[in-house]
């Protein structure tokens, strides 16, 4: 059948045209030579670009829309010159992103940058052959860096006691108070004087909920984060000892001082007079503010910009609230958020490193950290970066976006506010979490819940001390 | 003789069997395995320093009170949804099973939830039980009932249980259904005649002609509520408030994925593999004996 149905039609073209076979050929030779000639042209004009630019994976952790502004930025390197080429990938969330750095590194295949939550900071510097520390890569790759640009209490969390930068700062966050003014006029509370202590949050929460001006009146999110870690920081208690673990892998947590356990009697009242609402874990919090159910929350910085969307009321922003009559505070308050560490795998070159280094080096550049900080909200992460974005009129559009940078940089960090380097912290938290749930359950007091997460902190830490010796 | 004929090739019926057995060794026996080695290991994250140390892991873990509470939660938690979501689909099978209107509609509606995914799952639910933002959450508060699965343990067990099992309904029920279907209508107007009432009947002889469905589900649910529950606790309650709702499987989770702790996760999951298989054995030890095929 199907070779008659051949001849046929061959016959048929025979007959129809006159000079059918040059015809055909001269075709085939004109499709050819356009498809050789479009090859040629587009390797020549890639291959010098493509054999001379280095390529660097770079992971990420960051959804949409933040993911976006990243890797517009990482193509702004790109395409500020013609040497280095970073790739960037969405790794799912943090955690998720850390999972997949490490099977990688297992496999030999690391990426050469990865983004690390600021908790996974301690199992990133205790993987001494894994890693690459920011100070070494740049000395070595021989580009200049001045690691003073960077504001001391970010620096502090990724560097070493003795200075030395161990990942790169990018986004970074703080704890801040979000207060809802409408609801404060509403219970007769100086919508312009928010609450500067624990004493006066405590009185301004009861007033909202005794005039019903919202059905919460305090609460907050990530409870450890803001309750333990920035509270410790603020009033420069330790939050374990060796100035938190900065100073050596045997710490011991401290959170069951005197400090901690009043403060989370202070919560646990204000549950009980209804001023005070638990919220949940982690980010769960974040929901009851921009919808009104919230007058008062304490969150990350980073809020800003979903309040800004979603809130249909007057807000403000100030710093975190402490108590009077602790010595010392408030101190400046710590940092969340990310660092960019480099990573290392055999056959890894010097060229592949310095490319890596240009590439941290490049995120530093003020007009890129203002461009970032005002973009998504997140920190200034260089005094540079702060004064652009102020040279620029952006903290006087946006009154109170200063709020965060100045609380972090309000006093020299102490040995206690320069940020915690213990191992296992995301367990650490949810330890931290799960007892401050059992005490507001009513099912053990103030003082046993703290003993108890000391207690199994302690066991977690040894556990990470034994695994990484 | 016959036989012989017809696989004269005596590597024929291995090599058919070759797919079959390297998706086994390769997705099952090689994990479990790795697991096994593991558990009797200390090792950091990446791999760096590895340390053997025979049963340490599995010392550490059994001698954990929260990993025994763990070991009680996961045991409530499993039984509660096997029974929950079993005896739920067959009642609503026996309803689906008799002539009504709209049978089928009704039928295609009870096997949807099956093909929502657990997280998507657990956020539906989060929508109407939420203490704050849901539907539910906001009706108890205008009731004046104290409604917090954030803070109260046994709410937020009871939680997870209802969606874990709300899941689980539409496969039950499809089995069901399938089972009441292959009874023959003879043996029911048999007993009519007799003057056996509905509830009768159904004890008498529907429910031990489905026991072979229902031995076989009761396996299927063990399983689910040991393994696959998972991604409901994970969006609902994370495990809380306090541990009330950490079963065994999301706390291989957590230790091992998020906490890193990979010796020890290793450890727990093999010893709920030993758990699982254990439980398994006596199911079809003493249970299938009552099963009439």
């Amino acid at each position: 059948m199907d070779r008659s149905g051949v001849r046929v039609k061959n016959k048929e073209t025979i007959g129809t045209a006159i000079n059918p076979k040059q015809e055909v050929t001269m075709v085939k030779i004109s499709r050819g030579f356009v498809i050789v000639a479009i090859v040629l042209f587009f390797a020549l004009l890639a291959t010098p670009a493509l054999a001379q630019r280095t390529e660097v994976q770079f992971w990420h952790g960051l959804a949409q829309p933040l993911g976006g502004i990243l890797e517009k930025i990482v193509a702004d390197f790109n395409a500020s010159q013609d040497k280095h080429h970073v790739n960037a990938t969405f790794k799912g969330s943090y955690p998720d992103t850390m999972v997949a750095a490490i099977a990688a590194f297992r496999a030999g295949n690391a990426p050469h940058i990865v983004q690390m939550f600021e908790v996974g900071t301690a199992t990133m510097m205790a993987a001494r052959g894994a890693i690459k520390p920011v100070h070494e890569l740049m000395r070595e790759a021989g580009v200049s860096f001045d690691p003073k640009i960077y504001v001391p209490a970010i620096k502090g969390y990724y560097s070493l006691p003795d200075g030395r930068m161990m990942s790169m700062p990018f986004n970074s966050s703080t704890a801040v108070m979000f207060y809802n003014k409408d609801a404060f006029k509403k219970a007769g509370l100086d919508p312009e004087k928010p609450p500067r202590t624990w004493a006066e949050l405590r009185a301004a929460a009861q007033k909202i909920r005794a005039a019903n001006a919202a059905n919460i009146g305090f609460t907050c999110a990530w409870p450890t984060w803001t309750q333990f870690e920035q509270f410790s920081a603020i009033h420069d208690v330790p939050l374990a000892s060796k100035a938190n673990g900065m100073e050596g892998m045997d710490a011991v947590m401290t959170i069951n001082s005197p400090l901690h356990v009043r403060h989370v009697q202070t919560l646990i009242d204000m549950q009980k007079e209804g001023s005070f609402k638990y919220a949940g874990r982690d980010s769960a919090g974040d929901a009851l503010f921009p919808s009104g159910e919230a007058a008062i929350i304490h969150a990350s910085s980073g809020l800003r910009a979903r309040i800004m969307r979603e809130a249909k009321f007057e807000w403000g922003v100030t710093m975190l609230p402490y108590y009077e009559d602790v010595k010392g505070a408030p101190k400046n308050s710590i940092i969340g958020g990310a660092s960019f560490w480099a990573m290392t795998a055999p056959k890894r070159t010097a060229e592949e490193y310095r490319a890596v280094a240009e590439f941290l080096k490049f995120i530093g550049q003020p007009e890129v950290v203002a461009k970032w900080h005002m973009d998504t909200g997140f920190l200034p992460v260089t005094f540079g970066g702060f004064e652009l974005a102020k040279a620029q009129g952006y903290y006087q559009k946006n009154p109170g976006a200063d709020i965060p940078h100045r609380q972090m940089t309000r006093s020299e960090p102490t040995e206690n506010s320069r940020g915690l380097r213990l191992g296992s912290m995301p367990e650490i938290r949810v330890v931290i979490q799960e007892e401050l749930e059992k005490a507001l359950q009513g099912a053990q007091t103030a003082q046993q819940a703290m003993d108890s997460a000391v207690a199994r902190g302690n066991v977690i830490l040894r556990n990470f001390e034994k695994t990484n010796r | 003789m016959q036989r012989r004929v017809i696989f004269s090739n005596k590597r024929l019926p291995y090599l058919l069997l070759v797919p079959q057995l390297a998706i086994t060794v390769v997705f099952f026996f090689w994990p479990a395995f790795q697991a096994i080695l593991w558990s009797m290991l200390r090792q950091d994250p990446f791999g760096l320093r590895t340390e053997f140390i025979w049963f340490d892991n599995y010392a550490v873990i059994l001698s954990d009170p929260l990993y025994l509470n763990s070991v009680k939660t996961t045991f409530i938690f499993a039984f509660s949804v096997t029974t929950i979501a079993m005896a739920s689909a067959l009642l609503l099978a026996f309803m689906a099973d008799k002539h009504i209107r709209g049978a089928g509609a009704y039928k295609t509606m009870l096997i949807w939830p099956y093909a929502v995914a657990p997280a998507v799952a657990a956020v539906l639910w989060l929508f109407i039980f939420h203490p704050n933002i849901g539907y539910f959450g906001r009706a108890m508060r205008e009731l004046g009932v104290l409604w917090d699965y954030k803070l109260n343990g046994n709410q937020a067990l009871s939680l997870v249980i209802l969606v874990a099992s709300w899941k689980q309904v539409s496969y039950n029920f499809l089995f069901f259904l399938a089972a009441l279907q292959s009874i023959p209508k003879s043996v029911l107007e048999a007993a009519s005649i007799d003057g056996a009432g509905s509830t009768r009947q159904f004890w008498t002889i529907v429910f031990p002609l489905i026991s072979p469905t229902s031995f076989f589900l009761l396996m299927v649910n063990m399983v689910y509520s040991f393994f696959d529950t998972f991604g409901v606790i994970h969006a609902l309650t994370g495990g809380g408030p306090g541990k009330a709702t950490e079963t065994l499987i999301f706390k291989v989770y957590s230790d091992g994925v998020l906490f890193l702790d990979l010796g020890g996760s290793s450890a727990q999951s093999v010893i709920l593999m030993i758990i699982v298989i254990g439980l398994t054995a006596i199911q079809f030890r003493y249970v299938e004996r009552k099963v009439h095929y």
